[in-house]
């Protein structure tokens, strides 16, 4: 047999009907592939409502419930509540799968709720940085410099002119014990880190950077290639926070972000005094990244 | 789940809420395709990165058919379900995947 | 046992015998006194249920939403802007099928701020799919809640409903309660089993996309479903009377109409004293009746239309003003017969908006005017009761 990376068994279904080289359908694979059948699901409005098929069709081999576009989090709290009626909780993963949207913006107050009542559940923001599924318009997660349909650019050159919340850290203050970020571009760090997920108990929160084909501009074909230079870039660092104490996964001598800005028509317009503030911006975050590394390793 | 495809004609046999239960393994996605991956096994090495990205699980690892070969699986995609992104074979370390234009029937 | 219990303790104690396993609640003037006494069961270990404290209305719909829809049985209490905060999920509790119950406390809207009773935030949800039953005691909270659940999880039903409650007339104020004995209530109300929820042996998507092919479809089972919760309601309505010797009747209770001319119609804590009014009206030799209308949704047309058949002149009373042409309750029992041969007069008092007291001698100006109405005909047909200044 040939050695595999990661797990065969597949809990996503063939025939899901996401755009060609979706990155969200490769972070739902792994998420399931780590935390395995014994799930129950909830999914708000965002692409991964719409990727499991229409009535009657179902593409995951976990129950699944939808749920409006901001209440993911306290979907968490009620379905917990329920296992623990029953006497369940121990046994059955409790996930939510969200877009950035619904994450960022719309449901963060059910988010903040979930994780200071400390719901014993995993909640996965896959971040496309778009609101994707209602036709990329700019989320409080899109990046500095981006074009969607809300920042259209124009004559006047208005993209995206404020930078990419960060939910991960948002998260890092409500004191949960395990916050982490993670790439479709590293399969196997996204499963070990599910997998690390699973086996915590409390609120569990992991960012998953997934790009988008669609909204971004790019080839189908790229898709990983343009989330890996997310990462090899410090676009987008990948890190854990494991009861305050961060551990960055992989720190990659950096490739200039423009490598990762030229891929994808959503940053074409950039001028270089643009692509000079984001990397100023990329690199002082990183630093930043550094110093928390170093600071929380004595807690 | 239901084992095939589920057509109701009236609202007497639909279920009292919206519950899916049709697997999506009945969706062709493979009628989107505009450009077809297709595999040089001599250039294979079975790292099996084309299966790892995958987004649509249409790659499998099944049995090596060539007796003898230096590896015992093999990744084959499955038409059926392949919606032609190219992620494969543009992951392919040894550029063993060629996109090749789909033909009209 | 009798105690002596404000509206929300009621209300409480009906969600404790009910045996509610999950509870997700948020604090609101008038409700928030059923919440605490839930709490309150729940950490004495009275009651075993999971609380989630939520951090919003909106959260406390959606959170038992999902727990029920994980197979237990749910509730949560609302008012007012918690009520009209929760309207989108309200909407999903009964198109995903959840037999949730929850309890609302009425109050007005604001702006400006009111905290007292007006029945416009639950009539305002009207439209979700909940069924409401609008009671008039304490004990008929604590009643409501338990046969609320009864109607709600029957298989033909599988529809959320509402057990509401004026503000402070009831919420906060002390009636004597009979509580029925457990085990009673354990037989007629057995634990929930739903045919279907989110079961990882059997992995299904619940509330998925559907497409314009089967949506229509899917909303007409749920009017076959609140066809069947009417059904459904009187027989539950009767079983409990036989059992707890409480009788509701069902969706409407009349109340002296068998020979009555005119009729007045209303809903919630002014029925009470409506009856002492037609009391004392019938003893001066009018014949005057009243129709409580308890349950609104589903809407009670059946018992409106043969009522109509009987007498010259209907008057509603609407505690809520809806900024349409006359009051929700009003259009509602004037549609249902308009179509039939029957051609009472109809008139609408939109009256105790905003807390304003509807007392016995404004419920007797009210009852003359309609007895008048019968007399001279209709002058006019929405009036403002104890308007100051007039119309």
């Amino acid at each position: 047999m040939v050695k595999t990376t990661v797990p065969r068994d597949e809990y996503m279904m063939q025939g899901h009907v996401a755009c060609q080289g979706c990155g969200a359908t490769i972070a739902m694979r792994y998420v399931l592939k780590a935390l395995g059948d014994n799930t129950i699901m909830t999914i708000p409005a965002c692409c991964w409502a719409v990727i499991p098929g229409v009535w009657p069709q179902h593409s995951l081999k976990v129950p699944l419930l939808y749920t409006a576009f901001e209440v993911t989090g306290a979907a968490l709290s009620g379905i917990e509540a329920a296992l623990k009626a029953k006497g369940q909780d121990d046994e059955i993963n409790v996930l939510g799968f969200a877009g950035d949207g619904g994450t960022a913006d719309i449901g963060l107050q059910a988010l903040s709720g979930m994780a200071e009542r400390g719901t014993n559940a995993l909640y996965v923001m896959y971040d496309n940085e778009a609101y994707m599924n209602t036709g990329i318009q700019r989320s409080g997660s899109t990046p500095f410099g981006a074009w969607t349909t809300t920042t259209p650019v124009g004559k006047k050159k208005e993209w995206k002119t404020e930078f990419k919340k960060s939910v991960a850290e948002i998260m890092v203050a409500h004191r949960i014990p395990y916050v982490a970020t993670a790439s479709i571009a590293f399969p196997e760090d996204l499963y070990a880190k599910v997998q690390k997920a699973k086996s915590i108990k409390g609120p569990k929160f992991i960012q998953i950077f997934s790009s988008c084909p669609t909204g971004w501009k790019h080839s189908p074909d790229i898709t990983v290639e343009v989330a890996r230079k997310a990462v090899l870039s410090h676009m987008f660092p990948l890190y854990e926070v494991e009861n305050g104490v961060y551990k960055i996964s992989q720190k990659p001598k950096p490739i200039p972000v423009k490598e990762y800005l030229k891929l994808q028509g959503r940053f074409r317009y950039l001028d270089e005094e643009a692509i000079e503030k984001i990397q100023e911006h990329v690199d002082r975050e990183w630093e930043l990244l550094l110093k928390k590394e170093e600071f929380t390793q004595s807690l | 789940m239901r084992d095939k495809p589920y057509k109701p004609k009236t609202w007497k046999e639909l279920p009292y809420a919206t519950i899916t239960d049709v697997p999506s393994t009945f969706n062709n996605t493979g009628t989107w395709r505009t450009v077809k991956p297709v595999i040089d096994y001599d250039k294979c090495i079975s790292c099996m990165i084309c299966w790892k990205f995958c987004p649509d699980v249409a790659i499998s690892i099944v049995p090596n058919p060539k007796e003898g070969a230096k590896f015992d699986e093999v990744p084959k995609i499955d038409y059926f379900f392949c919606k032609g992104c190219g992620i494969c074979a543009h992951e392919c370390p040894v550029k063993a995947i060629d996109m090749v234009q789909e033909e009209s029937k | 046992m009798k105690l002596t219990l404000t509206g929300n303790q009621s209300n409480a104690w009906g969600v404790k015998l009910a045996r509610v396993q999950v509870v997700a609640a948020y604090p609101i003037t008038p409700q928030t006194t059923i919440v605490e006494e839930l709490a309150e069961f729940a950490a004495n270990g009275e009651l075993d249920t999971q609380y989630i404290k939520v951090e919003s209305e909106h959260s406390a719909m959606a959170a038992v939403i999902a727990a029920e829809n994980t197979g237990v049985r749910t509730y949560t209490a609302s008012s007012s802007h918690g009520l009209a905060l929760m309207h989108e999920m309200l909407h999903w509790a009964a198109g995903a099928r959840l037999p949730i119950v929850m309890g609302a406390v009425n109050r007005a809207m604001g702006p400006p701020w009111n905290i007292w009773a007006d029945h416009t935030d639950t009539i305002s949800q009207r439209d979700t799919g909940w069924m409401q039953f609008y009671v008039e005691s304490n004990q008929e909270v604590l009643d409501t809640i338990i046969q609320a659940y009864k109607v709600a999880e029957s298989k033909d039903v599988m529809l959320p409903a509402m057990a509401i409650e004026d503000a402070f007339i009831l919420s906060h104020t002390v009636e004597t309660v009979e509580i029925p004995d457990q085990e009673l209530v354990d037989e007629f109300l057995p634990p929930y089993d739903p045919p279907e929820y989110l079961n990882p042996k059997d992995p299904k998507g619940f509330g998925s996309l559907v497409m314009p092919d089967f949506y229509m479809e899917f909303r007409y089972l749920m009017y076959k479903a609140q066809e069947a919760a009417r059904k459904r309601i009187r027989e539950v309505t009767k079983e409990y009377a036989e059992i707890f010797g409480r009788d509701y009747h069902g969706l409407v209770e009349e109340y002296r109409t068998e020979d009555a001319d005119v009729v007045m119609v209303g809903a919630g804590t002014m029925i009470s004293t409506a009856r002492d009014v037609v009391d004392k009206l019938r003893s001066e030799g009018h014949k005057i009746g009243l129709v409580k209308l308890r349950v609104f949704r589903p809407f009670p047309y059946e018992e409106i239309q043969e009522i109509a058949k009987r007498v010259e002149v209907m008057g509603v009373m609407d505690r809520s003003f809806t900024h349409g042409y006359g009051g929700a309750m009003f259009n509602e029992v004037k549609a249902a017969v308009y179509n039939t041969d029957a051609r009472p007069k109809m008139k609408n008092y939109l009256i105790g908006i905003g807390g304003r007291d509807v007392t016995a001698k404004m419920l007797e100006d009210t009852f003359r005017n309609a007895l008048k109405v019968r007399e001279h005909g209709l002058d006019e047909e929405i009036m403002w009761v104890d308007l100051k200044g007039g119309e």
